[in-house]
């Protein structure tokens, strides 16, 4: 394996920013979570609970737009959900980051399994597999 | 049980769940599906969903120190990821069609699996004779030791630990967990990587595959948000937990303790599955 030193400097830097990106990631979708949460148990915190079986989810906790519109009306689990995507979205930014820095590393090996890995996760999320 | 009350019991048990998971290295996802399903009759599907949410959150979370200090392989994760998210997505389409017993009775010996797993004897061996597929990969590296030396290794049975990995993604993908035994079998046992490298690059593949079998939970549903919310902060804050006390302590009666309740919950869920309980 040849790798020259401005290569591994290089390296170095990428897992620095992704340390970055997973820590803040994390972070800030935790705070939409947990603000979601206590507009949530707010308003609803006195409802009876019933998770015992499976029922179709409203289209604002499934759906991009009417979840941003949820979060627009301050519907507490559409803040919630919200968070929850950022949190989803968090590694698959991961992934786009490792390949920008593959390319800049010049390693196109690396790009194509990374591209392809972002693929296999783009055609989880159009593919239809939801319904 | 009104809204309230059931948040912040799910939030105890998700914190307890993190932590235990974090000091046993099985991960908080298997301890809280047991929980939410045997003791609050929690539909699995909203258990698993919910910690599918809570294994991205952990793992991306501690990822962060392993990567920093150079020990995870990032080419090396890269690579299994395209085996742990195309399986990942298998297990999620498998999920919608398998009857829910089969899912209890799957998960459970998964779980005794893993358990077994977290009690084995860590083998330390460093592989030196790197196959030419892995060297055509540039997946032989090396990691910085406790002394400040560098130690390199090289990467054995790549199509082996590949096909491993496959199997690791689709598990993940329909019970809802990270599947870091599986991912731990495949790297240390197969690929013969020296174990620090194989527990922080399995730790930093899993939340990738996480996602990529949550954005089909997420469209069907699975993830319900008053449900999710206590599970991911309480998980997310036992691991946390979990991560400084293992520092400290690392008693081995502690290891054993907690892998008979795990495994406990285990036959409690193979149980359900057969009787129908589920």
């Amino acid at each position: 394996m040849k790798e020259t030193e401005g290569g591994s400097i290089k390296d170095k830097d990428i897992q620095q920013l992704i340390g970055s990106l997973l820590r803040w990631g994390v972070l800030l979708s935790m705070i939409v979570v947990t603000i979601g949460g206590v507009i949530y148990l707010f308003r609803h915190g006195h409802n009876i609970s019933d998770y015992s079986t499976f029922k179709l989810q409203p289209d604002f906790t499934r759906e991009v737009w009417p979840l941003l519109q949820g979060v627009l009306a301050i519907k507490g689990r559409a803040i919630i959900q919200l968070g929850i995507m950022l949190l989803i979205a968090t590694p698959i930014m991961r992934v786009l980051f490792s390949a920008i820095g593959f390319f800049l590393e010049k390693d196109y090996l690396y790009v194509a399994i990374t591209v392809l890995v972002l693929a296999i996760i783009m055609f989880s999320m159009f593919g239809g597999f939801g319904s | 049980m009104s809204v309230l009350v059931l948040t912040v019991i799910i939030l105890i048990g998700a914190y307890a769940a993190g932590l235990v998971g974090s000091l046993t290295g099985l991960g908080g996802a298997v301890v809280i599906i047991p929980l939410l399903t045997i003791l609050l009759h929690v539909d699995i599907h909203y258990a698993i969903g919910a910690a599918l949410v809570s294994v991205i959150a952990t793992s991306s979370g501690s990822a962060v120190a392993y990567v920093r200090q150079g020990i995870t392989n990032m080419r090396l994760g890269m690579f299994l990821e395209i085996a742990t998210t195309s399986g990942a997505i298998t297990g999620a389409v498998i999920a919608k069609y398998l009857p829910v017993k089969y899912i209890a009775i799957l998960f459970g010996s998964v779980l005794i699996f893993s358990a077994i797993m977290s009690l084995r004897k860590k083998a330390g061996y460093i592989n030196n004779e790197p196959s030419p597929l892995s060297q055509k990969l540039k997946l032989n590296s090396s990691y910085p030791a406790a002394d400040n030396t560098e130690i390199t290794y090289g990467v054995r049975n790549v199509a082996g630990g590949f096909v491993m990995m496959i199997f690791a993604g689709v598990m993940s993908g329909l019970l809802g967990i990270g599947s870091g035994a599986l991912k731990v079998v495949a790297m240390d046992g197969i690929m013969r990587i020296p174990f620090k490298v194989s527990t922080t690059t399995s730790n930093f593949m899993i939340g990738v595959t996480a996602a990529a079998s949550a954005v089909v939970y997420l469209q069907r549903g699975y993830i319900e948000p008053g449900l999710a919310m206590p599970v991911v902060i309480g998980v997310l804050l036992g691991a946390f937990t979990g991560s400084k006390i293992l520092v400290h302590a690392q008693s081995n009666w502690l290891r054993y303790f907690f892998a008979v309740i795990v495994s406990i919950l285990a036959v409690q869920m193979i149980y359900k599955g057969i009787t129908g309980g589920i």
